[in-house]
């Protein structure tokens, strides 16, 4: 049972998302993942009572956004946290290494490619271990970044890593579970990895790879609030 | 863009949290106070010991906190002054290369002098080193550390990627001290954005492993650091076996998720160092 990573403590019935219905069912079509709907759900096992974890909104109204809640009061809302943004790295880079800019080298592609991986097995990572826990497959909104462009690339993937470890240091805090704070831990410093690296790249051999002595802790808020303009999706975080 | 520039520093959203979070730090305006300096003064640095010497009475800290946190400050000892030795040696370090060293210098100097504040009169005292690994022998595997560079770097990477591995093995003992814990993470992950510039230019920034930022399997192609990548292999997370949910090869599932030391493994690891 996929819930089982979870443990029973934090059972996902607090979890609830709302979400336009088409807009969900398309994401289940283009993500190729399972989707959870309730009824998947209340034939998951006991660690699932009604309310179903995940309810679709009657809203069928125009719109693509759906809005995922994350509770922070339990330890699967943290972890969907992780998931969101995992997603949200992966998508970007999956995109890099699919349209790569002009006069990318082997040496970046490589490189590219491998950061590519990581953010990939963390995100299918997240999707197994939460189980039918997990949110929806977010939609990414890369509107803002030229693909085409070294610096554009670079420069969005350096601020998704300083965020990405900024949102770790300062979500490990709301984990209940010791096993759960540790696999973040042990994902947190792969990301500093990255951050460092990039940066290199955007300023080889200068003090840039690692900026202050004292890495970021950010909310949940402010991290999702930077995050915004980069995800269609809507995500709130509550209890924090 | 709007991400493009600096995310800034720990907000006073996130030390609200801090302070309110758990049992162990909350405090009346005492603290809000304290913490309200450290943040004037826009030094984040200040602002997490602040948080963490007010999280608890002075003199008080948890027995659990002064040994976590003096296991840290022992690492960041040997770090800082292989740093100092290094950076002070003449015909060392290739000029192109100094910021690096300078930089990293520079932070792991910053953890002492907040660990030693963290700690107050529980710090441990600064043990002496050999860095030769010699036991104070000064003649041990890596007698030319700071005449050859190639081994300078080396060893670095050695001392990064175990800082980075003993952060984290300790992180589940801090759980129950969000403010302690918050702060080592921000310092654990400096360690590791260390450890893979270092890595890095050991292979010259040709991103082949095993000179890539990150850890391929406990890969390492320095002598006498088996025990610094032990475990570093594993691609099973939380029950997860890692190869049946990708097709993304062995390497790269081993290089997402970087593997804690034990205290014990991490004591003996820089045994060797210690007179």
């Amino acid at each position: 049972m996929e819930l089982d990573h979870l443990g029973t403590r934090d059972a996902a019935r607090e979890e609830t998302i709302t979400a336009d219905r088409r807009r969900f069912l398309r994401a289940a079509g283009l993500g190729g993942l399972a989707l959870a709907l309730p009824g998947v759900l209340a034939a998951c096992g006991k660690e699932i009572a009604a309310p179903a974890a995940v309810k679709l909104a009657a809203n069928t109204d125009i719109g693509d956004a759906a809005t995922v809640t994350l509770n922070f009061a339990t330890d699967a809302g943290v972890l969907n946290y992780a998931y969101a943004l995992e997603q949200l790295e992966a998508a970007f880079y999956v995109q890099v290494i699919a349209s790569p800019f002009g006069g990318m080298t082997a040496t970046e592609t490589r490189f590219l490619t491998d950061i590519r991986d990581h953010e990939v097995v963390h995100r299918e990572f997240f999707a197994a271990a939460l189980g039918s826990a997990k949110i929806p497959n977010l939609t990414p909104d890369f509107s803002g970044i030229d693909f085409t462009s070294r610096s554009s690339v670079l420069r969005t993937a350096r601020a998704f890593e300083d965020l990405g470890v900024a949102a770790y240091n300062g979500a490990a805090m709301y984990l209940k579970s010791t096993a759960y704070l540790l696999v973040a831990g042990k994902i947190v410093s792969v990301e500093a990895r990255h951050a460092s690296a990039i940066r290199d790249l955007l300023e080889p051999r200068t003090s840039h790879f690692a900026p202050d002595a004292f890495d970021d802790a950010f909310s949940p808020t402010k991290v999702l609030a930077a995050a915004d303009p980069f995800i269609v999706d809507t995500i709130i975080a509550i209890n924090t | 863009m709007k991400l493009d520039t600096p995310l800034g520093s720990l907000g006073p959203d996130i030390t609200a949290r801090l302070l309110t979070r758990r049992a162990a730090i909350t405090r009346g305006a005492s603290t809000s106070a304290v913490v309200a300096v450290g943040l004037r003064m826009a030094s984040v640095p200040v602002a997490i010991a602040a948080l963490s010497r007010d999280a608890f009475a002075q003199g008080a800290l948890p027995e659990v906190v002064v040994r976590v946190l003096n296991l840290a400050l022992t690492l960041e000892y040997l770090e800082s002054e292989f740093y100092n030795t290094g950076v002070a040696k003449s015909g060392l370090i290739p000029a192109a290369d100094r910021t690096i060293f300078t930089t990293i210098q520079a932070h792991e100097n910053a953890h002492v002098q907040y660990l030693r504040s963290a700690l107050g009169s529980a710090a441990v005292p600064k043990p002496t080193f050999d860095f030769t690994a010699g036991n104070g022998s000064g003649n041990g595997p890596y007698a030319d550390v700071f005449t050859n560079y190639e081994t300078f770097k080396a060893v670095a990477q050695a001392f990064e990627d175990t800082g980075v591995r003993a952060y984290k093995g300790q992180a589940g003992a801090l759980q129950p001290y969000p403010a302690v814990l918050t702060a080592a993470l921000t310092i654990h992950s400096v360690e590791a954005r260390h450890a893979a510039e270092v890595r890095r230019l050991r292979g010259n920034f040709s991103e082949t492993s095993p000179n890539e930022g990150w850890i391929t399997r406990n890969m390492t192609d320095i002598p006498g650091t088996a025990a610094v990548y032990a475990g570093e292999e594993n691609a099973t997370q939380l029950g997860i076996d890692l190869t049946t949910i990708t097709n993304i090869g062995v390497d790269e599932l081993t290089e997402s998720f970087d593997e804690p030391l034990t205290r014990r493994a991490v004591l003996a690891i820089v045994a060797p160092f210690i007179v």
